[in-house]
């Protein structure tokens, strides 16, 4: 614990992303660059998360972190155990329990209080970014509200698929200005988002930028009057714990096309088995201590 | 010389515009008035500042000194110079619009023709795919591209097709100033002859007041009410297109009307 900084960045880096946050937190939605440092994890793990964390932990924290809703997965243990080694924090799985939470991909099942923090890992934060490739040309577009091309882009969905097809990275405005990524969560998660009690922050370690959303702010997700925004999930419930109302994970079981579906939340899923849920392939009382 | 639009003032006057580059001119001292309806030419060899001009006009320069007064729906003449930068940006996505050379300039390439020509709608806020669809349906009925094409990308599109797409999507939000740079350079010439029949009947109809700059003359004598020589940043004469060209007064513009080929 000693060998290390409190959470492994030095102070006057902490101070400068909690800068950066500040000033996300003061105006929704913007992209605050930042100077992002080189972190021991390849880009793509996790580095924006990871610094955003590391600046807003205080030895008082309990840290949950998820990766695509599980907690036990390569890029979450590996990141847990990080902050376990360099902050000496507690840490958790469960979310009612978490002080901090580090997420990549979803936001967690049970809803979120206002005592919590949840961070978003941010592999591209410009929501333009594959419509006008110049980021000069993109920060104008951000600066002067132009944003006739993100509609574009479900307009050619629509042309294309017949629907919105964008499942993931749905564009949303923030408090009727600014056009943000949500990160790639699936836009099953989109309206969580909205008015939530936690404070959101975001971190993109390779593009070196930070954005957040404040605790209540108003998340609209963009869609077209006749193709409304729809939350859409897999049309089935999780075959372990038989909730109707979770993002699933299809999973394959064996090769004559066997598949079940679970939810990708495991936390969720465990603490609803150990409450007796049960769902169509779970077994009843054989469950996770 | 004025079209018979019954409106007396003018909709785009230009004073005393001066572009330069480091010590050299781009254009020098231009001033001129565009009344609605009308389609103004500006002609002139490489290098004589006419597509200057045109940038500067059209808000993609900003000229060194000079006025660019256009009558605005909303607060009438306004000098669009100081306008602030999104005021700018709505005209230019609204009442003017503005037609490259090279279509690929001014179409999005990854985009269906459909998308091309929706953009400017939903940038000014439609959001009803199907009313967006109608319109841009309507609008590539009305430049000649197959309505079955409209999900194409404009990647696959022939190059007079591309223009004619480039053309609807800049006309679809009812502009009253279009600035067009060289709008048939790089067609053939059977592909020139459809497109000018084209541009000369939807500026008609829809009393478009244009500024074309080319160096073809024929392409003003087509469709240019009122022409403006320009060499080396000067304009060296102006007047009615048919004037200009059948008496031509500065020794430029004599050389430049006899040096057209005859077929």
């Amino acid at each position: 614990m000693n060998d290390y900084t409190f959470a492994y960045l030095d102070e006057q880096t902490k101070r400068m992303i909690r800068r950066a946050i500040l000033k996300g937190v003061a105006i929704p939605g913007y992209q605050v660059p930042f100077a992002s440092r080189e972190m021991p994890m390849p880009y793509g793990w996790g580095t924006g998360g990871v610094q955003v964390t590391a600046a807003c932990l205080t030895p008082e924290d309990v840290l949950k972190v998820i990766d695509q809703g599980a907690d036990d997965t390569t890029n979450a243990v590996s990141i847990r155990k990080f902050f376990q080694r360099t902050a000496g924090v507690a840490v958790t799985e469960a979310t009612v329990e978490a002080s901090l939470i580090q997420t990549r991909h979803r936001i967690p099942e049970a809803p979120l209080t206002e005592a919590q923090i949840l961070v978003y890992q941010v592999p591209i934060p410009e929501p333009l970014r594959f419509l006008e490739p110049r980021e000069v040309e993109t920060r104008r577009m951000h600066a002067l509200e132009d944003y006739g091309l993100m509609h574009v882009k479900l307009y050619e969905d629509i042309a294309r698929h017949g629907e919105i097809a964008t499942a993931y990275a749905y564009p949303v405005k923030v408090e009727g200005r600014y056009v943000m990524d949500p990160s790639p969560i699936p836009k099953f998660d989109n309206p969580k988002l909205s008015d939530s009690p936690a404070l959101q922050l975001f971190g993109a370690g390779r593009e070196q930028r930070i954005y957040a959303l404040p605790p209540y702010t108003r998340v609209v997700s963009l869609d077209f009057d006749d193709h409304p925004f729809v939350a859409s999930k897999a049309d089935h419930a999780c075959d372990l714990c038989g909730a109707g109302d979770t993002y699933l994970d299809e999973v394959i079981i064996d090769d004559a096309g066997g598949r079940m579906f679970v939810c990708s939340d495991t936390d969720h899923c465990g603490s609803r088995r150990r409450a007796g849920h049960v769902g169509r392939l779970g077994v009843p009382g054989k469950e996770v201590a | 010389m004025m079209m018979a639009t019954g409106s007396a003032a003018p909709l785009f006057s230009v004073r005393g515009l001066t572009k330069r580059y480091g010590a050299r001119i781009g254009c020098a001292d231009v001033g001129f008035d565009l009344f609605p309806g009308e389609v103004m030419g500006i002609v002139g060899e490489s290098g004589s500042g006419k597509s200057t001009l045109l940038n500067c006009l059209a808000g993609h320069l900003v000229p060194d000194a000079g006025k660019v007064i256009f009558d605005t729906r909303t607060d009438g003449p306004r000098d669009t110079l100081t306008m602030s930068e999104p005021e700018r940006r709505m005209l230019a996505r609204t009442d003017w619009a503005f037609v490259h050379q090279n279509p690929r300039d001014g179409l999005r390439m990854g985009v269906s023709a459909g998308g091309n020509v929706g953009e400017r709608l939903m940038a000014v806020g439609a959001r009803n795919y199907g009313a967006i669809r109608a319109t841009a349906l309507d609008w590539l009925g009305r430049v000649e591209i197959a309505a079955d094409r409209i999900d194409d990308r404009p990647s696959g599109f022939s190059g007079g097709m591309q223009q004619r797409l480039q053309i609807a999507r800049n006309l679809v939000t009812g502009p009253r100033l279009v600035f067009m740079d060289e709008p048939t350079g790089g067609l053939d010439v059977s592909v020139q002859a459809r497109l000018l029949d084209l541009l000369r009947g939807l500026v008609r109809e829809m009393g478009l007041s244009a500024i074309i700059v080319t160096h073809d003359l024929a392409v003003v004598r087509l469709l240019a009410d009122r022409l403006m020589v320009m060499k080396g940043g000067h304009v060296v004469e102006q007047g009615l297109t048919d004037q200009v060209l059948d008496d031509p007064q500065h020794a430029y513009t004599q050389l430049l009307v006899s040096s057209v080929l005859q077929v």
